[in-house]
């Protein structure tokens, strides 16, 4: 049970009250019958608070086993014991407590088939409102293991996607740098740092908003390095204004949709490439759209937008819960990839 | 002498490689090339007796390329591919060297292919060529040779299939292309839901279908977008209909 203290105590608190009322609401049907007051209060407190301690037992039982709907004939038997015991108990105190008042004693004999239903039907009540506390208890306990359970899985998913990176691309570079030790060893020392500082930065582990700068930065790191493979093939541009520098991306989001650009614009093309990166603000969203050149003669129509984009959907998806934040066109011969960030 | 060519749209992967091949007097570097199409130029001009080939290239991959090629010379691959993906075809090739890869790796690779051709037991390229899996753009293009030129055609633009001997005719909206392939490999290749086998002979892709209709007791003919009638076999009818959900 997740019931905190006060909680509990709310609920003996409200248990008790409802008694109360009850003994009140006996002594005065019994004042009404003719009895004195001692005598209808006396009576009244008995017989509830013998009933009020069956409930209480009921109670704790069905808190230690939760029965299910098919075994409910077996809380009816036990809550008709307990109003059996509770008759039996209220009758033998009772004979105790008045045995010099002969009118009462015949009207407690005469009145005990009435007793015992009560009883029965406060027993009854316990039970059911037990059950349903039980149940809804329960069924929070689940819904909220279930949402933990599914916040985990999908901060896992969120490094996941984020570490995601072509294994490709460090193969042909560390072949790179393996070239360059024999030739130009200072070039080589160069390169080896930057890709050490691009590992460090996918490694990084928050999966926070960064700065678009800082993005960007990381970026660069990456751009420099593919330069060093491709050569002279390869050029950026990158269009960016102060203002909105300072905007937050999600961390290593833009790199998956260059890399993809890169790779769709260097094999699809022979010749020179050149991948231009622009930022932008579109009303509170901050707008990010990479294009690169491609042969719509022989480029294969893309059925879906290929890996390296659906991850970086499914991580946005995940972050803000629409689908629609990438979006991909064809304008003559270049491609463009759009990333809408809302900024929250 | 031997002559060789190196195949890298990377620059200083080519320079690695021809740093290491300074230590072979007798192989001689006739050309580099960065792209395939370069490399099927430069294959014509030189006939050289061993490329190094990278995979992953501009427009045509390494292995589209060497399937352009007549009698291709024994093959090299140099290549970031992961190792399941390469040890798929590893007894076909001479060897393929995964990067980045040392210089005892890479003179292994050379000592096995020349002690290989002085007893002239090299697998022929042709023979890996056929039993190697294919990569995934391979599945959305053919590369084919139109006398000098090389042209990529995107399976949509197939309307059908025909086999032709050793080769298979590529009917498309500008003209018939061949290729030196078998229709089972194009089978197995092109999407089933897009390209139907209706007969021994041919195969059909579905978008370019008009209707089916027939044409005596249990003969039926496809009759395509471009009013071309193409005859169905039993089975190919059965398949097809199959296909269609009819």
């Amino acid at each position: 049970m997740t019931t905190s203290l006060s909680g509990k105590t709310k609920i003996l608190l409200i248990y008790l009250a409802w008694w109360l009322v009850w003994i009140l609401d006996q002594a005065l049907v019994l004042s009404q019958t003719g009895f004195d007051w001692e005598t209808a209060l006396t009576d009244a407190m008995i017989t509830q608070v013998i009933v009020a301690v069956a409930g209480y037992v009921i109670n704790t039982s069905m808190h230690s086993y939760q029965p299910s709907t098919r075994n409910s004939i077996y809380v009816v038997i036990w809550s008709i014991a307990l109003a059996a015991l509770c008759v039996e108990f209220q009758r033998r105190v009772l004979m105790q407590v008045m045995s010099d008042n002969a009118t009462y004693l015949s009207f407690l004999e005469s009145t005990l088939i009435v007793r015992g239903a009560f009883a029965w039907l406060m027993i009854t009540l316990v039970a059911v409102l037990t059950w349903f506390w039980v149940y809804i208890n329960d069924k929070q306990d689940s819904e909220k293991r279930k949402q933990d359970g599914e916040r985990l899985a999908r901060e896992a998913e969120l490094s996941n996607l984020r570490l995601q990176l072509q294994p490709h691309f460090l193969f042909n570079s560390l072949n790179s740098i393996s070239a360059l030790v024999g030739t130009e060893p200072d070039r080589a020392r160069t390169m080896i740092h930057q890709l050490s500082d691009f590992l460090r930065g996918t490694v990084r582990k928050e999966t926070t908003l960064v700065p678009l700068e800082e993005e960007l930065e990381h970026l660069q790191l990456y751009l420099e390095i593919e330069k060093v493979r491709f050569g002279h093939r390869l050029q950026t541009t990158i269009e960016s204004s102060d203002e909105i520098m300072k905007q937050k991306v999600p961390s290593l989001l833009l790199q998956p949709v260059v890399e993809n650009a890169i790779k769709f614009g260097l094999y699809d093309t022979v010749g020179e490439v050149t991948i231009s990166i622009r930022a932008k603000q579109e009303g509170d969203a901050l707008i990010l759209e990479v294009r690169n050149p491609f042969d719509p003669q022989t480029a294969q129509p893309r059925k879906g937008t290929g890996f390296g984009l659906s991850s970086v959907q499914r991580r946005l998806y995940l972050l803000y819960a629409q689908n629609n934040l990438v979006q991909t066109q064809q304008l003559d011969n270049t491609f463009i990839t759009t990333l809408r960030i809302p900024q929250v | 002498m031997i002559k060789a060519l190196i195949i890298d749209d990377e620059p200083l992967a080519r320079s690695l490689v021809k740093e290491y091949l300074k230590s072979f007097q007798e192989i001689q570097i006739m050309q580099e090339c960065g792209d395939g199409f370069e490399g099927v130029k430069a294959i014509a001009q030189h006939q050289p007796d061993l490329i190094f080939l990278d995979i992953q290239m501009p427009k045509i991959n390494g292995f589209e390329m060497l399937e352009l090629i007549e009698n291709p010379p024994a093959v090299i691959f140099t290549t970031a591919f992961d190792e399941f993906a390469m040890k798929a075809f590893e007894a076909h090739a001479v060897d393929y060297l995964l990067k980045p890869f040392s210089k005892e790796r890479f003179e292994k690779a050379l000592q096995k292919w020349l002690a290989l051709r002085t007893s002239q037991k090299i697998n022929p390229a042709q023979d890996f060529l056929d039993k190697r899996t294919s990569q995934p753009e391979e599945h959305t293009r053919v590369v084919v040779k139109k006398g000098t030129n090389i042209v990529i055609i995107p399976v949509n633009q197939i309307h059908y299939l025909e086999a032709y001997d050793d080769y298979v005719k590529i009917h498309t909206k500008e003209g018939m292309h061949l290729k030196k392939k078998t229709m089972s490999y194009f089978e197995s290749v092109l999407d089933a839901s897009q390209f139907v086998r209706v007969h021994r002979s041919y195969m059909i892709n579905l978008q370019e279908l008009t209707r089916i209709e027939p044409l005596e007791k249990d003969n039926h003919i496809a009759l395509m977008k471009s009013g071309v009638q193409i005859p169905l076999s039993q089975s190919g009818f059965s398949k097809l209909k199959t296909v269609l959900g009819i």
